[in-house]
C-alpha cells in the first residue's frame, strides 16, 4: 500500500520535478545521532533543500561510490577516516569544488585538516585514548591505564580490547601513530604485548565501544568520541588520552559528477560554518570541532585540542609514510596478531607468569630464557626499510601498483611467509618461558 | 541452461506435453542466470585472474592450498558445520517429536516459538547473547558472585558452534516437523501389529521415513554454518573460512584476490554437500500414497510422560530463546554494564522508534512477504521440474537455486551494483540499482534455497500414483497439480514460507549494499543503523523485537492453518 502509494507519488512528482529537486544525497558512515541534528539544522537554514542520508559503513560506501561512478546518484562523502578519502581522492572520485570556510587552522595537532588538493574537508576532529568501564575496573580492582605502557602490564591480561587495523580506519592510525611514535621495532613490540593482554580484536570499530559499555571488557583502544559519546549516553565509562597521540580529522567531501554540486557545496560550507560547529558538541555526538572559537560553548571538562596541555607528547604525524605503508601495515597486523591471537597470548602470559616466578626466585638462568622468549616475541619478519621498500609495498597494491617495480611476491606467498614466521616463534617463546618456570 | 530436449525413453507417459514444464524450466533458469549466476560471476572471475598482469591464472588456488592459514580455517569450518548439525539435531528432534507424536496442548505455539531463533537481527544478537553468555554476561557474573567459576560458553570454536546450533535449528525442526506430519498412519500401524513399539519403532520406521525432511534441514544447517560469517565475526573468531573471506573483500583499498577464491571454494563446496546429500538419497522411495488421517497417529501422554515433556520442552526453549530474552531485556532496560540486570526499565526506547521509524517496518513487511512468495512459488516449480519431469539439466535448476546460499551477501550485493547499475527504468523509478524492487529480488534470491528444500521435501513425500489416478481420471495436467500435488504440498510450502519470510525479514549483508534511500530501508537496516552508537543501543534493540514479533505473528499464523488443514483433512477421511 505505502510502496503504490509512494509509487503514485513519485509519478506525480515527476511532473514538476524541478521544483522539487533541490535533493542533496549524502553517503555516511556516521549513525543517526550526528546525521540527524546535522540534517535538522541544515534543513532549517535552507527550507527548499532537503538532505537525504544513506548509511553505510566505511567500505560499503567505497565499494558503493566505485560501483556506482558510471552514472553517479550521490552527491556528498561524510566518513571519519581520511584512508578512505585517501583511495576515493586517488581514483578521481572526489571533485574540486571551490569551498569557502573561515577560522578554520591549517593543522590540527601535526595532522593537516583539509586536503592539500582540495578535494575533501576535515569538519571535526579526533583524537585516540583509552577508554574503562568504571565498574568493571571496580570489581576487578584494576589501576586505571593512563599510557599505552600501561596496557601491556600483565595485571591487564585479558581486560583489553581493540579492532583490528584493517578494519577500521581509525585503528590504523592508531597503530601507526604508535609506530611513527616510538619507532617501528619498539612500536610493534608495544602492540604485541598490548594484544597478549586483549581478549579480543573485534572485525568492527563499533564492537570495542560496545564491549566495554556492556562491561565485556575493561579497558578499549577507542577514538575519542566513541568514549564521550558512551559517557553521555549514561555508561559507567571514561576516556583517557595518552600523552602518545594523533589528532585526525574526520572529513567531507564532494563526489565527482555530483548530481546537485550546487547543493553539495552549500551542505559542506554549513558543516563548516561556525552554526555547523556548535551541531558537535551536542551530548550524543561530542565531536572535537576544528574551529577554536567553537569550544567557547564547550561543556566543563571537554577536551580542547587547541590549548596547551592537551596531549603533550602529541606526534608530527608523517602522513606520506603511513600512506606508503599502509596496506602492508594492515596486514601485517593481521598475520602477526589478529589471526594468531591465541597462540600470541599463550606466549604472552607464559612470559608473564615466568616473569613473575622469577622476579621471586631471581632466578639467573630463568632470566636468560625470558629475555631469550621477549626477543622472540618481538621479532619483526621485515624491517622499517623493507616495509617502505615499493618492491614490498606494491605487492599489497597491485591493482595500483608501477609496473616496473619487480615486487618480491604475491600477497598471499608473503603473507604465508610471515604467518610460518609468527607461528613458530611465538611457540617457541611459550616453550622457553615455561621453561624459566620449572627452573624456579 | 537446461536444453528443451526431451528423453522420451526414461519418462513417464504422464504427461504428453512437457512444453509447460519446459518454458517454466527455462524461465527459471534465466531468472537465476540474470539475478545470481551473472552477478556473482562478474564478481568471482577475479578468483582466475593474475592480481598484477590480469592474465588468467589458477595460481590463486595454488596459494590457497598453500597457506597454512586458509588450510586450519577450512578444517575449522568443517568441524563447527558437523558440530552445529549434531547440537542442532539434539535440540530439534525433541521438539518435532514431542508435538508431532503426542497430543500436547501448546503445539502451535511452541512450533512458532521454534522458529524465532532464525529472525536474530544481526548486531543486536550478539549484544544480546554476550549480555547474558559472556565473560561477565548475567550467568558468569552470577556463576563468579556465588561459586567463583565462570564458563566460558562464547570463546571460540566452541562458542561458534553454541550460537549457530542455537540460530540455525529452526531449520531441522521445521522441514522434520513438516516430514512427520506427511508419514501415513499405516506404516506406524504396520509396525505396531508386527510387534515395534517405542524408540525401537521410532528409530526403525519413524525416522527412516522422515528422512527427506530431516537431510533437507540438517544439509541446509550444514551449508549455512559452513558459509555464515556474521556469528564467528561477532563472536571474533577469524580462523574460518567465511570471515577470511570478508575480511579479505571488504577492506578499503584492498585488493585481495584470496577473498574470491574463499568465496568460490565456499559455493563449490556448498554445492558438493548438496549433491552428497542427493547421493545418500538416491535409490529410496518416501513417497506416501494415502494422506489418511493426515500423519501419525497421536497419543494422549499420561501425567508422568506430560511432566517430562513438557520440562525437555521448557529446558530446550529457555535455552534458544535467550538471546531473544536478551533483546527485550536490552529493549525495556535503561543502561546495563557489567550487571545480571540492566540498570532500570523504561518503554522511552519504543517510544523513539515509533515516533522515528514506522517506513521501516512497513518496508520489511513488503520487501521480506513479496520475497518469500517469489520464493514458494520457484520453490515449487523447481522441485517439479526436478523430481516429476525429465527435463534435460533439470537437476542444473536446483544447483544453480541452491548455490546462492553459499555466496556471501557482499558479494551479490556488489554482483547486483556492477550489473544493475546505470540501467534506467522507466515511470521514473530511477536507476535499477538504487529501486527498491532491486532489494526484493536480492532477499528472493538468497532465501530460494530455504523454500526449495521444503518444497523438494515436500514433494518426496507425495506419491506419483496419485498423479497417476488424477490423470487417469481425466484430470489435466495443470488441474492435477493445482488440485492434488499442491494441496498435498501445504505443509512444505508453507514451512518453506515461513522460513525464506523469516530470514529475509533480518536480511542485511546485501541489503546494505542496495539500499538506495533511507526512506526505502528494511529493518535490519534501521537496527544497524542505531547499534552504531552507544545511545542507540536501546532502540535498536526494540526494533529488533519488533522484527520478532512480526516475524513471529506470520509464523503463528500460518501455523495456524497447517493444523486446521489436517484437521480438515482427517475429518474428511474419517467420514469415509
Amino acid at each position: 500500500m505505502h510502496k503504490i502509494l509512494k509509487l503514485s507519488a513519485t509519478a506525480l512528482m515527476m511532473t514538476s520535478a524541478a521544483a522539487f529537486a533541490d535533493t542533496v544525497t549524502v553517503v555516511t558512515s556516521f549513525s543517526k545521532d550526528l546525521t540527524d541534528p546535522f540534517k535538522a539544522a541544515f534543513e532549517a537554514a535552507n527550507p527548499d533543500t532537503t538532505l537525504e542520508v544513506v548509511n553505510r559503513n566505511t567500505n560499503a560506501a567505497v565499494s558503493y561510490l566505485q560501483e556506482t561512478r558510471g552514472s553517479n546518484t550521490t552527491d556528498i562523502m561524510w566518513a571519519s577516516a581520511p584512508d578512505a578519502f585517501e583511495v576515493l581522492k586517488e581514483q578521481g572520485l572526489l571533485a574540486k569544488v571551490d569551498v569557502q570556510y573561515e577560522g578554520i587552522p591549517d593543522m590540527i595537532g601535526g595532522y593537516p585538516v583539509h586536503d592539500a588538493d582540495g578535494t575533501y574537508f576535515g569538519f571535526a576532529a579526533s583524537g585516540y585514548g583509552i577508554m574503562y568501564n568504571t565498574r568493571y575496573v571496580e570489581a576487578n580492582e584494576l589501576p586505571i591505564a593512563e599510557e599505552w605502557e600501561d596496557l601491556k602490564r600483565a595485571e591487564y591480561n585479558g581486560h583489553v580490547a581493540m579492532s583490528s587495523p584493517s578494519r577500521s580506519g581509525t585503528t590504523h592510525l592508531t597503530v601507526e601513530t604508535v609506530l611513527q611514535g616510538e619507532g617501528w621495532d619498539d612500536g610493534w613490540a608495544t602492540w604485541k604485548w598490548i594484544s597478549g593482554n586483549m581478549n579480543t580484536v573485534t572485525e568492527r570499530s563499533f564492537g570495542v565501544p560496545d564491549a566495554v559499555n556492556s562491561g565485556a571488557t575493561g579497558f578499549g583502544i577507542v577514538i575519542d568520541f566513541f568514549g564521550l559519546s558512551s559517557k553521555a549516553s549514561g555508561f559507567p565509562v571514561e576516556l583517557v588520552y595518552p600523552s602518545v597521540t594523533a589528532i585526525v580529522p574526520a572529513n567531507i567531501g564532494i563526489i565527482e559528477n555530483a548530481p546537485n554540486q550546487d547543493g553539495a557545496k552549500r551542505f559542506v560550507e554549513f558543516v563548516l560554518s561556525p552554526e555547523g560547529q556548535k551541531v558537535l558538541l551536542e551530548p550524543a555526538i561530542m565531536r572535537l570541532p576544528v574551529n577554536p572559537d567553537a569550544y567557547a560553548d564547550a561543556p566543563e571538562g571537554f577536551p580542547n585540542p587547541f590549548s596547551e596541555d592537551f596531549a603533550p607528547g602529541a606526534i608530527e604525524f608523517d602522513v606520506e609514510k603511513s600512506g606508503m605503508r599502509y596496506e602492508l601495515v594492515n596486514s601485517l597486523f593481521d598475520v602477526l596478531v589478529t589471526y594468531r591471537l591465541d597462540d600470541l597470548r599463550a606466549a604472552v602470559s607464559a612470559v608473564q607468569r615466568a616473569e613473575a616466578a622469577q622476579a621471586e626466585s631471581g632466578n639467573e638462568e630463568a632470566a636468560a630464557l625470558i629475555a631469550e622468549a621477549r626477543a622472540l616475541i618481538e621479532a619483526m619478519p621485515i624491517s622499517e626499510e623493507q616495509a617502505l621498500d615499493p618492491s614490498y609495498t606494491q605487492a599489497f597494491t597491485v591493482s595500483r601498483a608501477d609496473p616496473a617495480t619487480e615486487v618480491v611476491g604475491r600477497q598471499a606467498e608473503i603473507e604465508q611467509e610471515w604467518d610460518r614466521f609468527a607461528v613458530e616463534n611465538y611457540a617457541k617463546a611459550r616453550q622457553l618461558a615455561e621453561q624459566a618456570i620449572a627452573l624456579n | 541452461m537446461p536444453a528443451i530436449t526431451d528423453s522420451p525413453r526414461r519418462r513417464l507417459t504422464l504427461f504428453p506435453n512437457l512444453s509447460g514444464a519446459a518454458v517454466a524450466g527455462i524461465a527459471i533458469a534465466i531468472f537465476l542466470m540474470a539475478f545470481l549466476i551473472l552477478p556473482v560471476a562478474q564478481v568471482l572471475y577475479v578468483a582466475f585472474l593474475d592480481a598484477r598482469t590480469g592474465a588468467f591464472t589458477f595460481q590463486n588456488f595454488q596459494d590457497f592450498f598453500n597457506t597454512t592459514l586458509f588450510r586450519e580455517s577450512f578444517v575449522n569450518s568443517f568441524y563447527v558445520s558437523a558440530m552445529s548439525v549434531v547440537v542442532a539435531t539434539m535440540i530439534a528432534l525433541p521438539l518435532a517429536y514431542i508435538t508431532t507424536r503426542f497430543n500436547f496442548a501448546g503445539t502451535a505455539a511452541i512450533q512458532a516459538l521454534g522458529i524465532i531463533p532464525l529472525i536474530m537481527p544481526p548486531f543486536v544478537g550478539a549484544v544480546a547473547m554476550s549480555l547474558l553468555f559472556g565473560r561477565n554476561g548475567s550467568v558468569n557474573l552470577l556463576l563468579n558472585q556465588y561459586f567463583g567459576f565462570r564458563i566460558p560458553f562464547m570463546e571460540g570454536l566452541n562458542g561458534v558452534i553454541l550460537v549457530q546450533s542455537i540460530h540455525y535449528f529452526p531449520f531441522i525442526l521445521i522441514n522434520l516437523s513438516a516430514s512427520l506430519r506427511n508419514i501415513d498412519r499405516s506404516m506406524e500401524e504396520a509396525a505396531q501389529n508386527l510387534g515395534s513399539h517405542g524408540m525401537r519403532m521410532f528409530r526403525r520406521i519413524v525416522f527412516p521415513l522422515a528422512m527427506p525432511g530431516y537431510l533437507a534441514g540438517a544439509a541446509l544447517v550444514f551449508i549455512k554454518v559452513f558459509d555464515d560469517l556474521g556469528t564467528p565475526l561477532l563472536l571474533n573468531v577469524n580462523n574460518m573460512l567465511a570471515p577470511q573471506a570478508y575480511l579479505r573483500i571488504t577492506g578499503v583499498g584492498i585488493n585481495d584476490p584470496m577473498g574470491y577464491v574463499i568465496s568460490f571454494i565456499l559455493v563449490v563446496f556448498s554445492v558438493f554437500s548438496l549433491w552428497a546429500s542427493f547421493l545418500f538419497m538416491r535409490g529410496k522411495d518416501y513417497a506416501t500414497v494415502q494422506k489418511g488421517g493426515g500423519g501419525l497417529s497421536r497419543r494422549d501422554l499420561n501425567t508422568r510422560e506430560k511432566w517430562l515433556a513438557w520440562a525437555t520442552i521448557l529446558l530446550i526453549l529457555a535455552l534458544v530463546l535467550s538471546p531473544h530474552i536478551g533483546l527485550l531485556l536490552l529493549a525495556f532496560g535503561t543502561i546495563w554494564s557489567f550487571s545480571p540486570l540492566p540498570d532500570g526499565f523504561t518503554v522511552q526506547h519504543f517510544g523513539t522508534i515509533f515516533t522515528q521509524s514506522t517506513q521501516y517496518v512497513w518496508n520489511t513487511i513488503i520487501y521480506a512477504g513479496t520475497a518469500a512468495l517469489i520464493d514458494v512459488v520457484l520453490g515449487c516449480a523447481i522441485a517439479y521440474i526436478v523430481i516429476r519431469t525429465g527435463l534435460t539439466g533439470r537437476k542444473w535448476l536446483d544447483y544453480m537455486a541452491t548455490a546462492a546460499l553459499a555466496v556471501p551477501g557482499v558479494v551479490l550485493g556488489i554482483g547486483y551494483l556492477r550489473m544493475f547499475h546505470g540501467i534506467q527504468l522507466p515511470f521514473g523509478l530511477g536507476q535499477m540499482s538504487s529501486f527498491w524492487g532491486i532489494i526484493i529480488i536480492a532477499l528472493a534470491v538468497r532465501r530460494l534455497p530455504y523454500a526449495l528444500r521444503a518444497c523438494m521435501a515436500a514433494l518426496q513425500q507425495v506419491s506419483l500414483s496419485l498423479e497417476e489416478a488424477a490423470e487417469s481420471l481425466g484430470a489435466s495436467r495443470t488441474s492435477t497439480i493445482r488440485r492434488i500435488v499442491v494441496p498435498l504440498m501445504t505443509g512444505g510450502i508453507l514451512a518453506g514460507f515461513v522460513t525464506s519470510f523469516a530470514t529475509a525479514a533480518v536480511e542485511l549483508s546485501a541489503t546494505i549494499m542496495l539500499v538506495g534511500r533511507s526512506s526505502d530501508a528494511p529493518l535490519a537496516y534501521g537496527i544497524y543503523l542505531y547499534m552504531q552508537s552507544p545511545a542507540g543501543r536501546g532502540p535498536g534493540a526494540a526494533l529488533g523485537i519488533l522484527a520478532v514479533v512480526i516475524v513471529a505473528l506470520g509464523t503463528y499464523l500460518s501455523q495456524r492453518i497447517i493444523e486446521r488443514e489436517r484437521s480438515r483433512q482427517s475429518t474428511i477421511s474419517d467420514q469415509h
